[in-house]
């Protein structure tokens, strides 16, 4: 291994790497600017708030009841130690409103939607439907990515909302029913704790991830490569790389938004 | 009519166009021959303006398509050129019906009413009005192919590009989609661009015939022109030997 060719493969995987965010970020806007271009086609809308929204809706009730009801549990756990179980409800409500509904949900619309919708748009890529919009003078940009990014947009910081609601739910179910916790406890102390900055916080940071959920999986599947190869590869990449920016973007959202609603 | 100067295209270090100059005439068929890989395709994108050139120009009914700068220029652009692709590109969400009228909806902008005749007398015309209920993946490949020309003509386009009529077809399936180029070309009266690998079946439809090797055009004309041309390249892909100037990869 020379020191030319090292330095050479360094020097394109910075080039790449780049390239690749300069891309991306030029997609992002050029997307942004088709949603409000006219002519608008609030139909396509419609569908893809129905297949990533509605559609997620089982699946995300379903996490969010357990998710609740395990924090229940190990929030009971925790806080017998210091004799302060009365403080049950907050937890749960507090971790869900706060951090879990939030990423839970993005990271299982990632994994649902985000999936299908890298597939759609490459598989449109490879059998030439992205050219033939394009030959029609059809931007695919305002035809296809528009109306994806919009939905992911829309439709993660409703799903986050249902998410934490069945969540306190479940908590409520186990920490009254099985736990033995008062009803009036629970609840009372939910309200009293749960402030609206802590609402505030978890629905801005439902609408960055619905924003990364749209952008990731779109902007990956429409840079496909050739052949079922380029799909599986795509799909995988867009998945990954989505929860990744999740997570991280989950961490600076949370200490920028914490600081600004401290004030 | 389309018009193209001097184009070179490279992807990487692959040279694929390097210097094709082709007039095609108006109201007549022109094929694009040569083996796979050559840039037939890629020459196709260049036209409809969804590949850039790296150097030279390509003009449609006059206007300059590499010159285009913005989007919506090249769109203006487009609205000349209708395109059957490969294997027919349809949207598979949708219904063949509204396939068919998408460019009209989509494109122009017209009420689904007033769409609605033109995408029946087309579907009439081309013998597709049984399918018309029907997602493209519930009809063959032959039929996939006549939707996709009801789409590329029902805005009557001055200019008609098809890009390898028969891949994926059977013989019978094959000479269905030549017979329909020269039906709807009777028809239409369109200009006519056919890109294909398949000698000597594409001179059915073609008025004349421009050979792609290397990079550039080696040899042009009519189709008994080229059976007659000397050129060592052109006999061996007409006859389809293994040896000679062409390497196989
Ligand atoms: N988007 C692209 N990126 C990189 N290489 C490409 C691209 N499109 C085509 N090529 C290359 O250009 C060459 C010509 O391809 P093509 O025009 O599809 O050939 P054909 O004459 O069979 O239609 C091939 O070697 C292909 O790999
Ligand atoms: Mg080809």
């Amino acid at each position: 291994m020379n020191v030319v060719s090292s330095t050479q493969q360094v020097g394109s995987f910075v080039i790449d790497t780049t390239e690749q965010w300069g891309r991306s970020w030029i997609f992002l806007l050029r997307t942004v600017a088709a949603l409000i271009k006219p002519p608008f086609r609030p139909y396509l809308y419609m569908v893809q708030i129905l297949q990533i929204g509605v559609n997620s809706m089982l699946v995300i009730g379903l996490i969010g009841l357990f998710t609740g009801a395990v924090l229940a549990v190990q929030g009971e756990y925790t806080l017998a130690k210091f004799g302060a179980t009365a403080y049950t409800g907050p937890a749960v409500a507090l971790s869900l409103i706060r951090e879990l509904g939030p990423v839970l949900t993005a990271l299982m619309v990632i994994g649902r939607a985000g999936s299908a919708v890298t597939a759609e748009i490459g598989i449109m890529r490879i059998t030439e439907q992205i050219d033939a919009l394009r030959s029609m003078a059809v931007d695919p940009i305002k035809y296809l990515m528009a109306p994806r990014l919009a939905a992911g947009i829309v439709a993660m910081p409703l799903l986050c909302c249902m998410f934490n609601v069945v969540g306190i739910f479940g908590g409520y179910a186990v920490a009254v029913g099985l736990l033995g916790l008062s009803p009036g406890t629970f609840m009372s102390q939910i309200v009293s704790s749960v402030g609206l900055v802590d609402v505030y916080s978890g629905f801005i940071k439902a609408t960055v991830f619905g924003l990364i959920f749209g952008w990731v999986a779109c902007y990956k599947g429409y840079t496909c490569g050739f052949g079922a190869q380029g799909v599986n590869k795509a799909t995988t990449q867009s998945v990954v790389t989505a929860s990744v920016a999740v997570l991280i973007v989950d961490y600076f959202l949370t200490s920028v938004l914490t600081r600004v609603f401290m004030k | 009519m389309i018009s193209v100067r001097n184009v070179h295209k490279s992807f990487g270090s692959q040279v694929v166009l390097d210097g094709v100059t082709l007039d095609i005439e108006p109201g007549k068929t022109t094929a694009i021959v040569g083996p796979s890989g050559v840039g037939k395709s890629v020459l196709l994108k260049l036209i409809m303006g969804i590949m850039t050139p790296d150097k030279g120009e390509i003009f449609i009914e006059g206007e300059n398509m590499t010159a285009a700068r913005s989007e919506s220029r090249k769109n203006h652009i487009r609205r000349s050129l209708g395109v059957l692709f490969q294997t027919a590109a349809l949207f598979d969400s949708l219904t063949i019906y509204d396939n068919i009228a998408f460019p009209l909806v989509e494109r122009n902008g017209l009420g689904a009413a007033r769409a609605h005749q033109k995408v029946l007398d087309i579907a009439e015309s081309l013998s597709l009005i049984e399918y018309l209920h029907n997602f493209p993946e519930q009809v063959s490949i032959g039929i996939r192919k006549r939707v996709g020309m009801a789409r590329a003509l029902i805005t009557e386009p001055k200019v008609v590009l098809v890009d390898e009529p028969n891949t994926g077809l059977d013989p019978l399936d094959g000479q269905e989609v030549y017979d329909l180029i020269n039906a709807c070309k009777s028809q239409w009266g369109f200009t006519g661009l056919v890109i294909s690998h398949e000698l000597p079946e594409v001179f059915q439809v073609s008025d004349r015939v421009a050979m792609i090797l290397g990079g550039r055009i080696i040899s042009e004309g009519t189709p008994s022109e080229m059976i007659a041309s000397p050129d060592a390249a052109v006999q061996q892909f007409l006859n389809g030997r293994t040896d000679g100037p062409i390497k196989i990869q």
